[in-house]
């Protein structure tokens, strides 16, 4: 129950969205569309309501967001030059990486950091184990703990403190 | 002075969307070439609705350009991930002078 309210309000926010300037014909048809939408498909958003109800994982969220951001435009100057450059500086490979998170999301949140984070694009992920097989542009370590280190060393410690 | 800060975004935003581009043209395999479109083309993109959000401010065009973002930075990667993994299970080889392929290796366990 407690998952499809945390479904209604969303759906609600990206409604608002979508119909921006507010107006009570919009929003009552959103409103409807929201309660047929979170009664469907509530059950399966979170497993785990209670989660949403602490401020402190929102908090780190925010503080995530610069990190993840300036991540982000690293990697793109990164590709950038390793596309531009004449003899094409690259040393492509598949290494394994550990991670000790469990859940769905953290490790969905994890994988697509780590694709959009310098050179590096997760292949498959072994949920069991817990090992992702990274795609590395430019491979500086094929040792599980030390790419560990590199690759996800900055991201792991605050995404756990927000999803687990 | 807001319309100028867009211009800078729209642009810096084609300038990575060219080199997404170009990249997907000279780099060697399936794997590299993602590497480049992914990140180069999301926040290329990214930069350029943000761009026009600066244009458009608080209107329906500028709401609908940054829930655009949103979707982008949610699925481009998990788009990514299916396309690499679909290709290495169904027998893409990597490029020949890769250094490791871990997954191979694994694989053959299995």
């Amino acid at each position: 129950m407690k998952s499809r309210i945390i479904l209604f309000f969303l759906a609600i926010l990206v409604w608002l969205g979508l119909t921006w300037p507010p107006d009570w014909q919009h929003i009552s048809i959103g409103i409807l569309v929201a309660i047929f939408v979170a009664f469907m498909t509530g059950d399966m958003f979170t497993k785990r309501p209670h989660l949403f109800r602490h401020p402190k994982r929102y908090f780190w969220l925010l503080y995530y967001l610069p990190i993840f951001i300036w991540e982000c435009i690293k990697a793109n100057f990164d590709v950038a030059y390793r596309v531009g450059h004449p003899d094409l500086p690259i040393n492509p490979g598949i290494v394994k990486v550990k991670t000790s998170l469990k859940s769905d999301t953290g490790l969905t949140f994890l994988a697509n950091s780590i694709t959009l984070t310098p050179g590096t694009l997760s292949v498959d992920v072994d949920q069991e184990e817990g090992f992702l097989y990274v795609h590395w542009l430019n491979v500086k370590d094929k040792d599980i703990e030390k790419a560990t280190k590199l690759i996800i060393g900055r991201f792991e410690p605050i995404l756990k403190r927000i999803f687990e | 002075m807001i319309e100028i800060i867009g211009y800078i975004f729209i642009a810096v935003g084609l300038m990575f969307d060219f080199f997404g581009c170009l990249g997907l043209v000279r780099l060697p395999d399936v794997y590299n070439r993602l590497q480049a479109s992914t990140k180069c083309v999301t926040l290329g993109t990214c930069s350029i609705l943000f761009g026009l959000f600066l244009f458009k401010g608080f209107t329906a065009s500028g709401i609908k350009a940054l829930l655009c973002i949103v979707f982008l930075i949610l699925t481009a990667p998990v788009s990514a991930h299916a396309i690499a993994r679909g290709a290495h299970i169904s027998g893409v080889k990597l490029w020949d002078k890769s250094v490791c392929d871990k997954y191979e290796e694994d694989k053959k366990e299995m």
